[in-house]
């Protein structure tokens, strides 16, 4: 019980490591992780966008796209194109592989939320596009201004959801090689981990992980309740009527007014 | 609603009031009191279809559809399920487009202009209201106005709430719509299609999806703008609306017009069996 205690538990090297892991880590991972799910939505709307048309020639490239890069395992993708496209990478950006590596990610990320979004903007029911076409909208405009805005409301948990698996996934840029001050959460652990043979500052990653993933898959939680309960993620709650809680008004005076003659 | 003889278009002034028949009392037809202080009168353009087609691969829902209505004109267009009555109506903004035949609205082909053009000449409500849910009302009646008619913000702003305190629903323009109930989200409908100024209004089945203690509000908005001389064509099953509020009525089953007359004619006087038999089953 002890060695396993010490294995896992030594509060000497889990104190030593957070430091590392709550500035340095916890920053390097939502860049790598923000930047990606950046990345990764300006991509998936085009792509979600294409995947409805009725045009096979945009269809098509949107279709090969999401089963290339969900269909690869990450880190092959990570590591293929850090490795091939790092001349290029170091040309345009320099020495750091974190360009790459979120763009990379966010490839990656693109075909799964593209697919979420794809998902969510065909759940807007057919008449909300007449009725914008109806009202003289171009297609483009009724996507844009009524459609797209609806169907994305409706994917927040899901693409919450998406940016823990970023998260999670962003781990995986180790493999590219990083400088001291470029390590992410896993990276810093598991350097740690190595140099003293001992997990316990993995146990402190993944601890910080958990830290930054649990409450979001609260926020998660809490968005689908509202969600669920047919008010928009951000609005005020109707306020109570005498006689309990009625969401959705009754007939109104006016709707009961007699009919008159004229 | 004065009842005339023709399909002249009947005055833009409010009319007399005229007597409804014991009979028509019985059908349910009730004349339709203003809501409350008379709103501006429009000026309608005149629709016509040519011999309109529609088929969905070999189904054929239009088998050349006929009728014209003047400026300023009600038709109701009334018939069983499934007899292209819906159709014929979403031809008219080419939501369908037809496989044959021709559409004019003030005598231009419907056919050769862009579609957004003949949309925001001719507004539409749908039977399920179809507002945006995301938006609160006065952004629902904003949004076109600002992105189609290209109104700035404080015009698009004033039209709407003229618009909206027209149908009586000033109060509610910072509500989101799934906290209005049916009939007002769908007077909420017919607002933001007429602040866009269209010269007719097309109704598809506006009260089917209305609580029967609801639809009432809508019939008497719909009756109100028929007065002051909107160009309407109406899909409806409120017999007792297309009796008192429209000059003309049609019946429609599979795909083609099978009488049309004054409403009178049509409800006390049905020629064919097909019709007499629609009506022994709604009425």
């Amino acid at each position: 019980m002890d060695n396993f205690l010490q294995t896992f538990l030594d509060w000497d090297l889990i104190s030593e490591v957070l430091p590392d892991l709550l500035t340095t880590g916890i920053k390097n991972t939502l860049l790598l992780a923000l930047g990606a799910s950046v990345v990764g939505f300006v991509v998936a709307l085009p792509l979600a966008l294409m995947g409805l048309s009725h045009r096979r020639v945009l269809r098509w490239p949107a279709r090969v796209f999401t089963d290339v890069f969900r269909g690869l395992p990450a880190i092959l993708t990570i590591l293929l194109f850090g490795q091939a496209l790092s001349p290029l990478g170091m040309s345009l950006f320099g020495p750091s592989p974190f360009p790459l590596a979120i763009v990379a990610l966010g490839l990656i990320t693109a075909a799964y939320t593209g697919e979420i979004l794809r998902a969510g903007i065909q759940s807007v029911e057919k008449g909300q596009l007449e009725a914008a076409r109806a009202l003289g909208m171009s297609y483009g405009a009724a996507m844009r201004l009524a459609i797209v805005p609806q169907g994305i409301r409706r994917v927040i948990p899901t693409l919450v959801n998406q940016f823990i698996a970023v998260i999670k996934d962003s781990s995986l840029v180790y493999t590219l090689g990083l400088v001291a001050g470029e390590r992410e959460i896993f990276r810093i652990g598991q350097d740690a981990s190595v140099s003293n043979a001992n997990l316990s500052p993995l146990v402190a990653a993944g601890l910080v992980y958990l830290l930054l993933t649990v409450p979001l898959t609260h926020v998660v939680n809490a968005i689908d309740k509202r969600l669920r309960e047919g008010r928009t993620p951000f609005e005020e709650p109707p306020a109570a009527l005498p006689g309990g809680p009625a969401p959705v008004p009754a007939a109104t005076a006016d709707d009961l007014l007699p009919l008159g003659r004229h | 609603m004065t009842m005339t003889e023709t399909p002249t278009p009947p005055a833009t002034t409010p009319s007399t009031s005229t007597p409804v028949s014991p009979t028509a009392a019985a059908a349910g037809a009730t004349a339709l009191a203003p809501a409350g202080a008379p709103g501006p009168t429009f000026s309608g353009g005149s629709i016509e279809l040519q011999g309109v087609r529609k088929a969905f691969g070999r189904n054929e829902v239009l088998n050349g559809v006929s009728f014209s209505v003047a400026a300023g004109e009600v038709v109701c267009v009334i018939g069983p399920s499934g007899s292209g009555k819906s159709t014929a109506l979403r031809c008219i903004n080419r939501l369908e487009e037809p496989t044959g035949g021709d559409i004019r609205l003030d005598g231009e082909s419907t056919l050769s202009m862009s579609v957004d053009t003949l949309r925001q000449r001719v507004g539409m409500v749908f039977q399920q209201f179809n507002l945006f849910p995301h938006k609160t009302v006065i952004e629902n009646m904003t949004l076109p106005l600002r992105k189609v008619a290209g109104l700035g913000k404080d015009e698009a702003r004033a039209r709407a709430m003229a618009g909206l305190e027209q149908v009586g629903l000033g109060g509610k323009a910072d509500y989101r719509p799934v906290r209005l109930s049916g009939g007002q989200q769908q007077r909420v409908a017919i607002a933001r299609a007429l602040a866009m100024e269209p010269e007719a209004m097309l109704f598809d089945e506006a009260t089917s999806a209305l609580d029967p203690e609801l639809v009432k509000g809508v019939l008497r908005l719909m009756a109100d703008l028929a007065r002051r001389g909107m160009t309407m064509v109406v899909v409806t099953h409120e017999m007792g609306f297309a009796r008192s509020v429209a000059d003309r009525v049609i019946f429609m089953d599979r795909g083609v017009i099978v009488e049309q007359g004054r409403p009178a004619a049509i409800f006390d006087d049905p020629q064919s069996p097909r019709l007499q038999a629609f009506l022994a089953e709604v009425l």
